[in-house]
């Protein structure tokens, strides 16, 4: 790598004793590039031994990589940090503009380690770290009304990014999310609880530097190839014109839609609810993350009548996206848009996760419609479809005014392991399903891969595009292989969307001239480690592939390919646990 | 690829509703000095208070009596044929009086260099505008 580039700084921030340092670890972004690569081995020093999630000792690390703000579509952030939902290794990805103000802060990787007494907020910027007082922050019912605050107090309009958690963060839901602004999230597994427990309500990232590069002639060439790729490609206009949105109607035409807490695969309100509909009536804005000129960020507007006064409006802002709509909507037989919406903005508002939320619901509605649960833990009647109900759980979850909701605060696992009803709490590795019931692929990807994410390997987009399926042991490999790879996409924090425009040897020509060579087998040689690396992690943390456990609901509910068969998928499982242990044992 | 400033072209903002918010105008404005990251870029996009209410495109609109000239207490900035200033880097003294006068905000501060960061209406930054907030067109 070029020496002169600011890449190899890392931020260390102590919230305990309200310090910061700065080390040069080009020794790290030598060997493993940057974002998850590099995330895994800065949280392995962080945290040589066990650790509780929501402990001071629990790092919180940030990263990104080099082609971050030195081209398009390379503008994700990379979190890393224990799970207080799985309780296992968390990793969240988000956009906005986090990734490019972290880069042009003059850092690869911030890490956030220690707890504050008092709530604080954070001011990073080029060498100087404010900890600033965020007790007229904390206990703010709505984290919009915390990111209008934050914006007036600091400088770096329109290039810095201001991340703050919700409510849930503070009352360490496990599920909590942190919001970047505005409409983008580091999402899954709990940052925000993580956040919360150190008692940090935001940080704020702030920086304009200049990346020095190698070989200023063919960077230049090579982005201009990268960007007419880019606006020029049918993928990624799909992804501009209405959005990930866009999968609901093929999703639900092929059976594949969860709905109703996966009762069935197919929703009688996708036609309302799907990417078409909504942008017809109710699309108000398309905007981008920073330096991606997709903007596959969708935002819908909804207009509500205040029923005390005629003529009176409040009109609210809503971003959307089709996991949103499948868990907040198909998953809780949820038919109108404004329905979803107005349920997508309560979670917004309360800073959660919205899959994990969704899903959450769904499975207290199917466990109060048969008993297992009253009126005494719900204290609401929960019913499909029924919203202001769900409004008010979703509330409840982040208040938790009884153990009932302590419980659900801690996910489907743990609250139906209490509770009963496992069979139907549809949840992989202790993380909530992903949209999408579309075969072996899907279910064998949320159970081995690395965040139970449909991220990970991609399953959904395999049973997607195959006749029949592999054996299990092909299966597996296969998928892995996939995450294996995309290892190398999330350490140089490329957009997953733009896979296809980043292919192997579009990476290695975009690298050369920052001064990195790397050819094909050697780069699928890094991420092939990088796995697992992070596997071992996992391993260390406390993770038993051996107890990853299936809901039988899984199998009740046709897909695709027809009705799973669970000894596929522990034939797969097995042939997975025998890699990992061959592997890692090396 | 570049517009000859002598063509006397001015960079104009077509329809800043379009704008998506990308920055990618931002980043080809310091990539023009072959340099990654934004500390050259004359051109910045912002929310008006956050996304959910918009963008704003700020970027010199090539005054025809530009204030941030009258101020310069050395000559720094000469006026361009139509509209809009050059600098002259060797007679700046990076008092920063041209940010100050301009209201718009379009004269931006290169930290790293301590002088004002002007735009020269090259259009650069209209090339990587996909969604055609940006064009550049004739002063005449």
């Amino acid at each position: 790598m070029n020496q002169r580039d600011p890449l190899k700084r890392v931020l260390y921030i102590d919230l305990s004793r309200k310090s910061f340092w700065i080390d040069d670890r080009v020794d790290l972004f030598e060997r493993w590039l940057g974002g998850i690569g590099v995330a895994v081995q800065l949280f392995k020093e962080e945290a040589p031994k066990n650790i509780e999630p929501l402990s001071p000792e629990n790092p919180v690390i940030f990263s990104i990589g080099p082609l971050t703000s030195l081209y398009p579509l390379a503008s994700k952030t990379v979190a890393l940090f224990k799970s207080p939902l799985t309780g296992n290794l968390g990793e969240s990805h988000a956009g906005g503009r986090s990734a490019i103000a972290i880069r042009l802060a003059g850092y690869g990787a911030i890490i956030i380690k220690g707890a504050s007494q008092l709530p604080l907020y954070l001011v990073i910027k080029e060498g100087e770290v404010e900890f600033r007082d965020g007790s007229a922050l904390w206990g703010i019912s709505n984290a919009n009304t915390v990111g209008r605050i934050l914006r007036e107090a600091a400088i770096g309009r329109g290039i810095r990014t201001i991340m703050r958690i919700g409510k849930a963060g503070e009352k360490l839901v496990s599920y909590a999310a942190v919001i970047t602004e505005t409409y983008r999230h580091f999402g899954r597994l709990g940052l925000g609880a993580v956040l919360g427990s150190k008692k940090v309500k935001g940080i704020i990232i702030y920086g304009k530097h200049s990346i020095p590069i190698q070989d200023k002639k063919k960077y230049r060439e090579i982005y201009d190839r990268l960007y007419r790729l880019a606006v020029g490609s049918d993928a990624m206009k799909r992804y501009h014109d209405l959005g990930t949105a866009i999968n609901i109607l093929p999703l639900n035409y092929i059976g594949a839609l969860p709905t109703r807490n996966l009762n069935s695969s197919r929703f009688e309100g996708a036609e309302e609810i799907c990417g078409e509909n909504i942008a017809e009536k109710k699309l108000a804005r398309r905007v981008a993350c920073a330096h991606c000129p997709i903007a596959c960020i969708h935002i819908a507007s909804i207009r509500e009548p205040y029923p005390d006064e005629p003529y009176f409006y409040k009109t609210t802002f809503i971003s959307y996206d089709h996991e949103l709509l499948y868990s907040l909507g198909s998953m809780l037989g949820v038919k109108k848009i404004d329905d979803v919406l107005r349920l997508i903005d309560t979670v917004e508002a309360m800073g959660l996760d919205a899959i994990s939320t969704g899903v959450c619901l769904a499975w207290a509605t199917e466990a109060y419609k048969r008993g297992i649960i009253t009126i005494n833990e719900t204290l609401v009647e929960l019913d499909w479809g029924n919203i202001d109900n769900y409004i008010q759980v979703i509330k409840y979850i982040v208040e938790q005014p009884n153990d009932f909701y302590g419980m659900l605060a801690r996910g489907t696992r743990e609250a139906s392991k209490h509770y009963g009803g496992q069979e139907f709490a549809l949840n992989f590795g202790g993380n909530e399903m992903p949209g999408y019931h579309t075969g072996y692929g899907a279910i064998i990807g949320y159970s081995i891969g690395s965040r139970h994410s449909h991220l990970d390997c991609a399953g959904y987009r395999v049973d997607q595009t195959i006749k029949e399926p592999p054996s299990p042991e092909e299966f597996v490999e296969l998928l892995i292989k996939e995450e294996e790879w995309r290892q190398i996409l999330n350490s140089l924090t490329i957009c997953l969307f733009a896979r296809s425009i980043y292919n192997v040897e579009n990476i290695i020509e975009a690298l050369k001239p920052l001064g990195y060579n790397y050819t094909e087998e050697e780069l699928k040689k890094t991420g092939e480690e990088i796995y697992f690396e992070k596997q071992k992690l996992k391993l260390k943390l406390g993770f038993k592939p051996e107890e990853l456990k299936i809901p039988s609901r899984v199998f009740e509910t046709p897909t695709p390919h027809g009705l799973l068969k669970r000894e596929y998928i522990e034939e797969a499982l097995q042939h997975y646990i025998k890699l990992i242990e061959y592997k890692t044992l090396q | 690829m570049y517009v000859s400033s002598h063509e006397v072209k001015r960079l104009a903002i077509l329809d800043a509703e379009r704008c998506v918010g990308c920055q990618l105008c931002m980043f080809a404005c310091s990539r023009r000095f072959g340099d990654g990251g934004l500390a050259k870029s004359a051109i910045l996009v912002r929310s008006v208070g956050g996304i959910e209410r918009g963008l704003t495109v700020i970027v010199c609109r090539a005054c025809l009596d530009p204030p941030c000239a009258r101020v310069c207490p050395t000559d720094a900035l000469k006026l361009r044929k139509h509209g809009g200033v050059f600098l002259d880097q060797t007679k700046c003294i990076g008092c920063r009086n041209c940010v100050e006068a301009c209201d718009i905000g379009a004269v931006f501060w290169d930290y790293e260099t301590n002088k004002p960061i002007i735009c020269v209406h090259c259009g650069y930054c209209s090339q990587f505008c996909h969604y055609k907030v940006l064009g550049v067109e004739k002063t005449i």
